[in-house]
């Protein structure tokens, strides 16, 4: 279970006033869940899940884990205790090989068959992959796909993507979308993605939509997903693929 | 055979990747300033020069051997060890050439070890050449290595040179010039790490000479501590030709690094390229690593590994 309380988080802008990006957020997470974050650009979505993973600090609130207070445990220790979390623009690195990253994310050496087998969930050719470095001579959805497998690649509490659907094309989005189904049901205890896709939202258990750093809405999908198309000025973000 | 001398067989192992003297292939072991084992096959024939130190490696026409290993080892404290190799690879043959240098110095006098390579390539031939420094040892005598490589390349030749330092050599000055014929391929991959108060400086000119001519070099090192590397690079286009020159380093601490690379067409049909690059360590790309659980460091040690690989 995780749990954020009263989570605020602000930074100084550059006319020394105090810039409010997240304002009093509070939620949970059961154990088995689901939940899909959603609102428009700029909203705080993706600032929810770094506090989480524990790269941003929140000004003021707590980050509860199973019970523990995480608020101050650095990104390793919490990555230990099996929070995970893949990035919306995820970096490159020159001489890593998919392969090595995918076995550091596992923790051990990860056998060619089970790499394969994550990379294909993600709609890469696998055996292509394999030694292939993370440099620039992938394209964008290509970083992108390996970073979710390097997440499936892991046995989490929680797992957190931020918008994986972002530089990705229909084809694989479809195949992702699959791999989402399944492993919202598998690997991971809980799932949160951060998500401007009706699609991905339609998977989800609960749904909360975030706007002006705060909670606008929350609560099961069935109950959420249906005034949100019409709750937004700029809804056509929300109107799917 | 495997020697008895666990110092030597440790260096023999980081610079050659072999466990004392090998069973098979050609080889050339010198120990502080002397052979101390050879070997010639059919058709790889090395023979001591005459008229100073080193040895002449003569590689038949038309021969294959992927076991040639020539690494130089210096234990004793205070020796300055030069030597003169020069490699005849003959037309049409297939090689991989294993050398390098490893330096044990526990004394406090400087060791020093200066190679000078030649290569001279027939053509269409085909060589693969691998050099590693490496240094240990706990006295404060300097370790010092200042390797000298000329490779002349015929027609159609190739050459895939790979030189590694990637710890303990206080101080070297590596000067490579590479010759190229019509056709010729030449592929250097520079990998380098200093640290403590280390000193690197890599000099190297590309002269392509010959119609149809390609070089391609790739350098990256990791600068740490108050090391200093210096690089500077040149490809000299005098025909049609190809080069890409690629310099890319890894800065910490208070290290210092200058790259320098050069390109220089003499010809209209020349087409060359050269990129440089000197950052820290990406922060996304530490956070990265930490939120798959690893600490600052090891996260640090997977990002120089992979770079340097």
């Amino acid at each position: 279970m995780l749990e954020l309380q009263n989570i605020s988080f602000k930074v100084n802008a550059e006319d020394n006033k105090e810039l409010e990006i997240i304002d009093d957020v509070s939620f949970k997470l059961p154990e088995d869940r689901f939940l899909v974050i959603t609102g428009p650009n700029g909203g705080g979505k993706s600032t929810i899940a770094r506090i989480i993973m524990g790269i941003e600090k929140p000004t003021s609130g707590r980050v509860i884990y199973n019970g523990e207070d995480i608020t101050d445990l650095s990104i390793t220790e919490r990555a230990k205790l099996g929070i995970g979390y893949a990035f919306q623009q995820p970096p490159r690195f020159k001489g890593l090989t998919v392969r090595r990253l995918l076995s550091v994310a596992h923790g051990s050496d990860l056998p060619e068959a089970k790499c394969c087998e994550y990379l294909t969930n993600v709609g890469l050719c696998s055996r292509e992959y394999l030694n292939r470095e993370i440099d620039n001579s992938l394209s964008g959805g290509e970083v992108k796909r390996i970073e979710i497998a390097s997440l499936m690649a892991r046995e989490l509490g929680v797992a957190i993507f931020d918008e994986p659907e972002a530089g990705i094309d229909l084809w694989s989005f479809t195949m992702l979308v699959d791999t989402f189904k399944a492993m919202s049901r598998g690997r991971h205890n809980s799932v949160i993605i951060i998500s401007h896709q009706e699609r991905i939202m339609k998977l989800a258990d609960d749904l909360i939509v975030i706007a002006n750093g705060k909670i606008r809405s929350e609560g099961p999908r069935d109950e959420v997903l249906p005034k949100l198309l019409t709750e937004f000025d700029d809804s056509c973000a929300f109107r799917g693929e | 055979m495997i020697l008895d001398d666990s110092v030597l067989n440790g260096l023999l192992n980081k610079i050659a990747d072999i466990d004392g003297i090998p069973v098979d292939g050609a080889y050339n072991i010198r120990k502080d300033g002397a052979s101390m084992a050879r070997q010639s096959t059919e058709s790889v024939i090395i023979t001591p020069k005459e008229d100073k130190p080193g040895i002449d490696i003569k590689v038949l026409p038309f021969a294959t051997e992927k076991n040639i290993h020539i690494p130089v080892v210096i234990t004793e404290s205070g020796l300055n060890d030069m030597v003169y190799n020069d490699f005849y690879i003959g037309e049409g043959a297939d090689v991989t050439i294993v050398a390098g240098c490893g330096i044990h110095n526990s004394g406090c006098e400087a060791s020093e070890h200066d190679g000078i390579h030649r290569f001279f390539i027939g053509k269409n031939a085909k060589v693969k050449y691998i050099e590693k420094h490496y240094g240990e040892g706990d006295g404060t005598g300097g370790r010092i290595l200042n390797p000298t490589t000329v490779v002349n390349l015929s027609e159609n030749a190739v050459c895939e040179m790979e030189t590694v330092q990637i710890k303990g050599v206080d101080s070297a000055v590596r000067e490579t010039v590479a010759n190229l014929d019509a056709g010729a391929k030449l592929f250097i991959t520079e990998r380098l790490m200093t640290h403590g108060e280390q000193t690197a400086k890599s000099q190297m000119t590309v002269n392509l000479n010959g119609d149809g001519s390609s070089a391609q070099v790739i350098s990256r090192s990791v600068a740490k501590d108050k090391s200093t590397q210096v690089f500077y690079p040149k490809a000299e286009g005098n025909c049609r030709c190809k080069a890409h020159v690629q310099c890319d380093s890894i800065i910490m601490d208070d290290a210092k690094v200058r790259s320098i690379p050069e390109i220089s067409a003499n010809s209209c049909e020349a087409a060359l390229i050269h990129e440089a690059a000197i950052g820290r360590i990406n922060n996304d790309q530490m956070v990265k690593l930490m939120t798959l659980g690893l600490s600052e460091s090891e996260a640090e040690n997977i990002i120089i590994d992979g770079f340097l690989k």
